[in-house]
């Protein structure tokens, strides 16, 4: 636990400093707040932005910002270090997933809040959006642990985003992408989020989205696994 | 007090270490010489279970390697190059995370610090360091833990004088406090000032061990002595018996006529007695 903490707290020090990370986790609430107080359209549904950003955020910030630190400590060697000091890979991964969390958690508070978002539906919201944050910090990590340097996590990850991102966009345009893209947890989060102030998930979705999170960790551990978490 | 018997490490089918053994004894300065893929820090990441191993057994303070656990990593200290430091972080926040891993306060913090001459950069980020300082600031984080047994892979590679003189001073007062310390080094001069003991490694075996100025005179075929005159004139003579008369009297005849300046014995050094073992260099 005192280890999990140590790498909790150096996560906060460092990540003030890292552009590349505090990116990811401040450039979608913001956009969110800018686009949702100035571009107004007539017609537009309830908490569009909010709606559309916030999947895109799940997704994206967890999956570029876990891979990002992973891979930055295997490549510096620190990660060799705190291994040496008795961290144990679990404690280590522990530390910056909830710290992952947390700043993703915050990001999404703010961003449904500051759309106005009422207490009862937020809380709902909030659950949909808790359950993509940590499937996605799962894959984040499991492309950390699998890319040798960042150079490798980026080229990785941003495919692996993009699809996850990408696809419900789309498919709200085109029906045969729609087909495939019901198969990936972040649409089915997507149309759970669809009448925002009446969330709910489907059994069919619940089934998507346990596979995808199943398929997910068997990812994570096969990497794990192969990789390790030093380059060795 | 650490002891190996027979450890053998391949990669592949490379082996990096064959048969290797010692024994290193509490409050001892232990040197592990040879060049560049020796096997110098194949041992280190053995010894300190980074890196499990085929054949033989290692003991550290009683305790086989294989079965360390972690509070028994934690009476490690260990500096090695692939360490990184975090470069945004300051020196003093580097060292705190491994404080609140190891639980240990502010005031070892501080006392690691000016033990390695860093605290006015407590405040500086690794990443503004010189080469030095990130070079003491890797020391500080590898005694922060007060170690009993503290590894160090080349401590001084590409440190100037200066610093590897700092670091070397920082080494003998952990020695004098009764820390096992194990250093891997190619700089033959690092080993002959530093070292109690030492085994020379050459492609993954030992091909010689002992004192360093003993080895240097068990490899001293030629026995000879340099004398240096007044006038700067380079003399050599021979030390054998055969020879006695003769070089006492040169000897005696320079004292008389007050021309000698100085004269020392002309023994060969580690990188000669290394080359002379394996034809190979040490500094490579």
């Amino acid at each position: 636990m005192r280890e999990a903490v140590a790498v909790f707290r150096k996560q906060i020090l460092d990540t003030r400093k890292n552009r590349a990370v505090l990116i990811q986790f401040i450039m979608f609430p913001i956009m969110t707040i800018v686009m949702n107080s100035a571009i107004k359209v007539d017609d537009m549904p309830e908490f569009f932005y909010l709606k559309l950003f916030s999947i895109m955020y799940m997704a994206m910030a967890p999956i570029v910002s876990m891979s990002s630190i992973i891979s930055e400590e295997k490549e510096k060697g620190t990660l060799r270090a705190l291994m040496m000091s008795n961290v144990r890979p679990a404690s280590y991964l522990a530390g910056v997933g909830v710290y992952d969390f947390q700043c993703c958690l915050i990001g999404t508070m703010l961003m449904s809040k500051t759309c106005g978002l009422d207490d009862g539906p937020w809380w709902r919201y909030l659950c949909v959006i808790m359950l993509g944050l940590v499937i996605s910090i799962v894959l984040g990590a499991s492309i950390g642990v699998l890319a040798k340097d960042q150079m490798a996590a980026t080229s990785l990850a941003v495919p692996v985003m993009c699809l996850f991102t990408f696809l419900p966009m789309m498919a709200q345009f085109n029906d045969t992408i729609a087909k495939v893209a019901k198969f990936f947890y972040t649409q089915q989060l997507y149309l759970a989020l669809e009448d925002i102030n009446n969330v709910k998930i489907g059994t069919e979705g619940l089934i998507i989205i346990a596979a995808n999170a199943i398929v997910i960790l068997a990812f994570f551990v096969l990497a794990f696994r192969k990789e390790g978490l030093t380059n060795e | 007090m650490i002891s190996v018997t027979g450890i053998s490490k391949s990669f592949g089918d490379k082996k990096v270490l064959d048969g290797v053994s010692f024994s290193v004894e509490d409050g001892e300065i232990f040197g592990l010489l040879g060049p560049s893929g020796a096997g110098k820090t194949t041992l280190i990441r053995v010894l300190t279970g980074q890196l499990k191993f085929e054949e033989g057994s290692a003991m550290i303070n009683g305790k086989e390697v294989r079965k360390l656990t972690g509070a028994d990593k934690k009476k490690f200290g260990v500096m090695m190059d692939d360490f990184g430091l975090y470069e945004r972080l300051t020196c003093y926040q580097n060292l705190k995370v491994f404080a609140d891993i190891y639980g240990v306060g502010d005031e070892e913090i501080a006392t690691v610090l000016r033990e390695v001459k860093l605290e006015d950069a407590v405040k500086k980020e690794a990443k503004k360091l010189s080469k030095g300082m990130k070079e003491r600031l890797r020391l500080a984080r590898a005694l922060l833990a007060k170690p009993k047994v503290l590894f160090l892979d080349e401590p001084t590679s590409g440190l100037d004088p200066q610093t590897s003189s700092e670091i070397h001073e920082i080494i003998r007062k952990r020695k004098d406090a009764g820390t096992i310390i194990f250093l891997t080094t190619h700089n033959m001069t690092e080993a002959e000032k530093l070292c109690d003991h030492l085994v020379l490694l050459n492609e993954g075996k030992i091909v010689e061990r002992g004192v360093p100025k003993e080895l240097c005179l068990r490899y001293d075929h030629q026995k000879r002595i340099e004398l240096v005159t007044t006038n700067g004139e380079t003399i050599s003579l021979q030390m054998d018996r055969e020879n006695a008369k003769k070089t006492s009297s040169q000897i005696a005849e320079f004292l008389k006529e007050g021309k000698l300046s100085t004269i020392h014995s002309k023994e060969p050094n580690l990188e000669t007695v290394f080359m002379e073992l394996t034809g190979r260099k040490l500094e490579v």
